[in-house]
């Protein structure tokens, strides 16, 4: 089921087009990639999911109904741009943020204790965030982001100023939340984080989108005829067996076996292949490459700015 | 609405609990009051400062009259001394060489001679010694001359002295006792608190709108509550701190002007002006009575037949709309930019306004009925402070009915066009913002 829809959406900011006819659905209790280079319009969708601006033309729907002034307090917002009240206790703010999406005094309170303890950083409740370190303060702009238990989580690239323990850190937390039942837009350019978090994603670029769809089956759908190949024998016999019908893209040796690296031209196939290099040496192992979400990202951007 | 609610409470809050906020409201008044205090004080206090006058009197007339008085001592010496004296002061312990001509009778004058400035104070008390001497004494003379029996009765009986008071005509044909003086120093006061008021809480408004948006907390915020509730809590929330201000400063206000009244209360003040005059030398008591009927108690009636609830009604109305026009622009111009330097070249022009009236605020008090207090007191962007000095004077209630529907007119747009500034301003950075920029963003969508 949907739980978030984005229809036909258009937005220009006085002569430059921000995002033209965009359409995206998220899948309950899923993590969505919202992908794109800078600049291609995906705050604009996120402001607009925020209703922090308006559309121009299109609509937007969560859980199938279109989406009300209410709706606000479904979502949490993790901005790219983090910031808190620098004077203030970190405690009563996040209270404040909490009240702001609608929570109750009390329930705000006994959340917030939860994800404080959670995060190990109880002791420094009454502190004022000026005094705090600035992945300590990530940590808090993070619980104030999910504290009110929303149903649709917004994050801006959450994980730059954090070292790599609080990144996995924040990356189990995220993925418990999903778990739990929370629905995720997630906006990032660290391609490897979208393999491992990302169930689907949408690619926008220059205010289109030019792709979406699960990630296994984008990145299947990228797939370029190239093989990883592992054998014992020599490079040269190789070269001489695949002839032109192959193109070599890399070769390495090491003291057990060498690797290769090809692509199939003219649509051989696999036995073709197989067929070839029998004769002059013993393959070990034979793989179909599939691209990572960096080549397939830099790949749709090239095509699309190539159009 | 809970959300305007919630924001407003934390401004609120967040204000009030401030130390300089506490010290602010609760020690300006009392430096106000001390200084008043001290002023009155070193008038009203006898001078402590011990001084001996050499009195040299040639006339022979005054041996024995010259009593102490307070710190000031009188010390009669023979001439030879005088004329010492006279040459060298410095280091003979007298403060003062006092000369008093065999015909002071006649010619009326007598010499001071000292080192140093001579107090008003001394001259004075000396002066008035010897006037009322000579004064008593030609009296008695024309009394034993006459052969009139109660003469002397009948004399002091027709001693006369008179004062003016003013009075004020108003509508309805009262008379009210007033005071030019009263009204103009209420009306520049009024002025300036208004000045004082709007331009502080207005730029309170702009840093606090200037804080959101430079810590970049202004994104998160925006995507829990509308930009215009969060205007509308912030210019609320600081109102009311300065509402609470004002009742404080009220408070205050009405115990110390309980406690003047109380201090000066009628009976006191008839004492307390008697054993003046007594002190200050035998004066007769029909004299005393008659100048001295308690001026501070005449400036309390005064204070107190200025229009109270009018002025009280127009202080809060121009204060609250002059504050809601000049925030909300203030607001915008915070929104509008993210620096300190390039709020500084948006603030001038809008508030320039306000600092002219503050300018022209001594002119408008001095002829509150002249073309200039009347167009700057119509006119929406100076009449917050142009008004409220010239309340004091009484207005036509037109006047003050157009000022204040042009006013609202004016502050009910002012608002509209700072949300739409606010809302565009507040995620717009690096682009440096001027006039003719925040005029386009008045034709932006949401």
């Amino acid at each position: 089921m949907e739980l978030f829809e984005a229809r036909n959406v258009e937005k220009v900011f006085a002569s430059t087009k921000a995002l033209s006819d965009v359409s995206i659905s998220v899948k309950e209790q899923s993590i969505f990639g919202l992908l794109g280079p800078n600049g291609a319009g995906k705050t604009t969708l996120i402001r607009i999911i925020n209703q922090i601006t308006a559309p121009d033309k299109g609509e937007i729907f969560l859980e199938g109904r279109k989406m009300t002034r209410a709706d606000i307090s479904q979502i949490g917002y993790l901005p790219e741009e983090r910031g808190l009240y620098k004077k203030m206790k970190i405690g009563d703010q996040a209270i404040y943020l909490a009240q702001l999406k609608g929570m109750s005094h009390g329930d705000a309170v006994r959340n917030l204790k939860k994800w404080f303890e959670k995060f190990d950083i109880m002791p420094w409740w009454h502190k004022k965030v000026e005094e705090l370190s600035k992945g300590m303060q990530q940590k808090v702009q993070f619980i104030t982001t999910v504290v009110h238990q929303p149903k649709l989580l917004i994050f801006d690239e959450p994980f730059s100023g954090f070292d790599p323990i609080n990144a996995n850190l924040l990356k189990e937390e995220i993925l418990n939340l999903r778990n739990e039942g929370a629905t995720i837009i997630f906006s990032t350019h660290n391609m490897g984080s979208v393999e491992e978090l990302c169930d689907s994603i949408a690619l926008i670029n220059k205010s289109v989108k030019i792709e979406d769809g699960p990630t296994d089956a984008i990145r299947e759908k990228y797939k370029s005829n190239i093989y990883d190949v592992r054998y014992r024998g020599q490079f040269a016999d190789v070269e001489k067996a695949l002839g032109v019908q192959y193109e070599i893209i890399s070769h390495a040796e090491t003291e057990k076996f060498n690797t290769l690296k090809i692509q199939y031209l003219n649509g051989n196939s696999n036995n073709d292949l197989i067929k070839a290099l029998m004769p002059v040496v013993e393959i070990s192992a034979f793989e179909e490459v599939i691209p990572s979400m960096n080549d397939v990202f830099i790949r749709a951007v090239q095509n699309a700015n190539r159009k | 609405m809970n959300n305007t609610f919630l924001i407003l409470k934390q401004e609120y809050l967040k204000r009030v609990k401030k130390k300089s906020f506490i010290i602010l409201t609760i020690l300006m008044p009392l430096l106000i009051a001390g200084v008043y205090a001290l002023v009155i004080y070193f008038s009203i206090k006898d001078d402590t400062q011990e001084r001996t006058i050499a009195v040299y009197d040639e006339s022979t007339l005054f041996l024995g009259e010259f009593e102490d008085q307070g710190a000031t001592q009188y010390h009669f010496v023979p001439k030879e001394e005088y004329a010492e004296l006279k040459g060298k002061l410095k280091g003979s312990g007298y403060y003062a060489v006092l000369y008093i001509p065999g015909n002071i009778y006649t010619n009326n004058q007598a010499q001071l001679t000292s080192e140093k400035q001579l107090p008003l104070e001394l001259t004075e008390q000396i002066e008035r010694k010897l006037s009322r001497f000579i004064e008593n004494d030609k009296r008695q003379k024309v009394i034993d001359e006459s052969g009139i029996p109660d003469l002397d009765e009948r004399l002091n009986q027709a001693r006369t002295s008179v004062r003016l008071n003013t009075l004020k005509l108003s509508e309805s044909g009262e008379t009210k006792k007033s005071s030019s003086v009263v009204a103009f120093i209420a009306s520049y006061a009024m002025g300036i608190i208004i000045y004082f008021f709007v331009f502080m809480y207005g730029a309170m408004v702009m840093r606090s709108v200037m804080e959101e948006k430079k810590s970049r907390i202004i994104e998160v915020i925006i995507s829990s509550v509308k930009p215009s509730q969060l205007m509308a809590g912030k210019i609320i929330g600081t109102a009311l701190v300065g509402l609470t201000q004002v009742a404080i400063w009220v408070a205050l206000g009405g115990i110390g002007l309980f406690v003047v009244q109380g201090l000066f209360a009628p009976e006191t003040a008839q004492q307390m002006g008697q054993s003046l005059m007594e002190a200050q030398g035998g004066m007769n008591p029909a004299m005393a009575q008659a100048a001295e009927p308690n001026k501070v108690n005449e400036i309390l009636e005064m204070i107190g037949n200025l229009n109270i609830p009018l002025i009280l009604f127009a202080f809060v109305f121009y204060f609250l709309a002059g504050y809601l026009l000049y925030s909300s622009l203030l607001g915008a111009v915070g929104a509008a930019v993210d620096n300190d330097e390039d709020s500084q070249q948006m603030v001038f022009p809008v508030t320039f306004p306000l600092i002219l009236s503050i300018m022209l605020l001594f002119p408008i008090a001095k002829n509150p009925e002249g073309p200039l207090a009347f167009w700057t007191s119509i006119i929406p962007f100076t009449s917050p402070v142009a008004m409220m000095a010239r309340i004091p004077y009484g207005l036509p209630t037109w006047e003050i009915l157009l000022s204040m529907a042009l006013l609202v007119l004016a502050t009910v747009g002012a608002i509209y066009a700072a949300a739409k500034i606010y809302r565009v301003g507040l995620l717009m950075y690096g682009k440096k913002v001027n006039l003719k920029e925040l005029v386009k963003w008045l034709r932006y969508k949401n």
